[in-house]
């Protein structure tokens, strides 16, 4: 038992130190850049899919969990991922493979937005 | 004021105006980004042992559920305001975990609102999240298809 809850404790001590590492180069590259925060998550995307077509992000997901998913280049990593498997069925399956795999964060985000600007108005200007 | 004459003085100026600026703050910005990055993570972390755990899901619809849980709390958070507070102090922090992506799409569809259902809402919910999605399914096909050829 005490087993199992230190196994837990330790999940989430590297979910922690992984997801907030990620965060943190993050924001040493807008200190030293000043660049947006689109340009950010393009970027970073971009540097989950050439870590998962190296093969290398999966080590990362595999030790981290949550820590390497959660950031948006776990989303980059999906992506790879799902055209990397879809190419073992073929032509069509490299075709498809990304956005299937992405599928169910891009509906959720355009669902959750729709419902979210029906029920709130904004409140951004006013603070 | 013409030419070069201009330029000295647009020059001076932001040497003036940025000798106002707080200096920016490397460490804490930092230390902050670490912090929330990290909380966000360790709450997508929870939510994957309670799906394990408690409703047996695996693989694939495991990281998917935890991933749309999180839009979902990421945009609802936005809606009531509190996405922005919490953005002003954690920077990248909040912006890079999966609910600042949801954070990018929410925002705009609510601020647009106004300007009409299919220009405003509709066609500026993808104003940040677009650019994600074009490279995200350019780069992930380059993949696959060089996956196809090895």
């Amino acid at each position: 038992m005490f087993e199992t809850y230190l196994e837990i404790f330790l999940g989430f001590a590297k979910a922690f130190a992984v997801g907030g590492l990620i965060c943190m180069l993050a924001q040493i590259v807008i200190n030293f850049t000043d660049l947006t925060a689109g340009k950010i998550l393009v970027i970073f995307m971009l540097a989950g899919v050439v870590l998962q077509g190296l093969g290398i992000y999966q080590y990362l997901v595999d030790f981290a969990g949550a820590g390497a998913t959660v950031p948006i280049s776990g989303f980059g990593y999906l992506l790879a991922n799902g055209a990397i498997k879809g190419a073992q069925k073929g032509l069509f399956g490299a075709f498809t493979g990304a956005l299937s795999a992405a599928s169910a964060g891009i509906s959720a985000a355009v669902i959750f937005s729709y419902l979210m600007a029906m029920i709130f108005q904004s409140k951004s200007k006013k603070n | 004021m013409t030419g070069k004459n201009r330029q000295n003085y647009n020059k001076n100026y932001v040497a003036y105006v940025n000798s106002f600026a707080p200096p920016t703050e490397h460490f804490k910005n930092c230390f902050r980004a670490f912090i929330v990055g990290g909380f966000i993570c360790c709450v997508g972390q929870f939510l994957r042992y309670v799906l394990e755990y408690a409703f047996g899901l695996q693989g694939d619809e495991l990281a998917g559920t935890v991933s749309v849980i999180l839009i979902f709390l990421g945009t609802l958070l936005t809606g009531l305001g509190v996405y922005d507070r919490i953005g002003k102090n954690a920077g990248a922090g909040s912006i890079v975990p999966i609910t600042g992506f949801a954070n990018s799409v929410a925002s705009p569809a609510i601020e647009f609102k106004t300007e009409g259902m299919i220009y405003g809402m509709a066609a500026k919910m993808f104003i940040v999240a677009g650019p994600i999605i074009v490279f995200g399914v350019l780069a992930g096909t380059l993949v696959g298809i060089i996956y196809l050829f090895l």
